[in-house]
């Protein structure tokens, strides 16, 4: 299956913040199931969401080249439940990003009502996980683009964000 | 220059932080594995706010010396040899390994770092009096 909790960003602050949406629709298979006759969003969807919405906004700090796992959830409230036909926005905020990692906060929004807030732990998989690639490059930049990372992305000084060199050597051949 | 009370005060909010243990448990003697109960993947989460709090790289083999408890010239049956043991005290000068040294079993090695093993590694970092 297609594994994107988030549909699209709408800001991308490089290093610092960034903000994209997530549609619930009626129509995710796992609904039937969750819970039957009365569909909620899993809140762990919540949370994937907001790490991909943070993870991403991490990898970019290096220009993807180091490999971003989420590793721990430190923190995770939850107000409210989200339903089918709801639009949560995330927000992530880039607290700091080392070598070894980086540490998130993120905030879901229904409107403007506060959904779910986390604290997230990113590692970089480091040299003990040598030629393990998580993503094939030409596919990992069509999500970028397909999230509009490049199109709303944007560098401290407000210009756009470019494709890194390298992803666009692997996609070229 | 830090003192020695305020590095305490800050490791004990990164281990606050980090494991969810009251301070009260964040005591001098405490083994962050044993008795705060942290976890492989706390450590990293220790780290980060350790080199936040205090401005300092952590590079990993310092606190992590895999490289010596994985190694066939100073390991044997699971336990560090003599040879091993010389090695870990030159590279982990802050560490009480005296507890280890008598029951030096490889397992065991992560078990039996203490707060105070933290405090004195990062009061050497930044030249605390």
């Amino acid at each position: 299956m297609r594994w994107f909790w988030i549909d699209r960003f709408l800001e991308f602050e490089r290093a610092k913040r960034a903000v994209a949406i997530k549609n619930i629709s009626l129509a995710e298979d796992y609904l039937t199931d969750y819970m039957p006759g009365y569909p909620v969003y899993p809140q762990a969807l919540v949370v994937e969401g907001l790490a991909q919405t943070g993870g991403l906004l991490a990898g970019e700090v290096n220009g993807f080249r180091e490999r971003v796992v989420l590793a721990k959830v430190a923190k995770a409230e939850f107000h409210l439940l989200a339903r089918p036909g709801d639009t949560l926005t995330y927000e992530a905020i880039l607290e700091d990003v080392k070598s070894s990692g980086a540490i998130c906060r993120g905030i879901s929004r229904r409107g403007d009502q506060i959904q779910a807030e986390v604290e997230l732990m990113f590692a970089h998989l480091d040299d003990r996980f040598q030629g393990v690639d998580l993503f094939e490059p030409a596919a990992f930049l069509g999500m970028l683009r397909q999230l509009g990372v490049f199109a709303v992305g944007r560098k401290a000084d407000g210009s756009p964000l470019d494709v890194p060199p390298h992803m666009l050597q692997a996609v070229r051949g | 220059m830090p003192t020695q009370a305020e590095v305490f005060q800050k490791v004990q909010t990164a281990l606050v932080d980090a494991l969810a243990v009251d301070e009260a448990d964040v005591t001098p003697e405490a083994t962050i594995v044993g008795d705060l109960g942290a976890e492989s993947i706390d450590f990293l989460d220790i780290v980060f706010r350790l080199e936040k709090a205090f401005g300092i790289e952590i590079p990993r083999a310092e606190l992590f010396p895999e490289d010596i408890l994985a190694n066939a010239e100073y390991v044997k049956d699971g336990r560090v040899m003599a040879s091993g043991i010389s090695e870990l005290k030159k590279r982990m000068p802050f560490a009480d390994l005296s507890k280890f040294e008598s029951n030096p079993v490889v397992q065991e090695f992560a078990n039996q770092l203490t707060v105070n093993d933290l405090c004195r590694y990062v009061g050497g970092k930044v030249g605390a009096n």
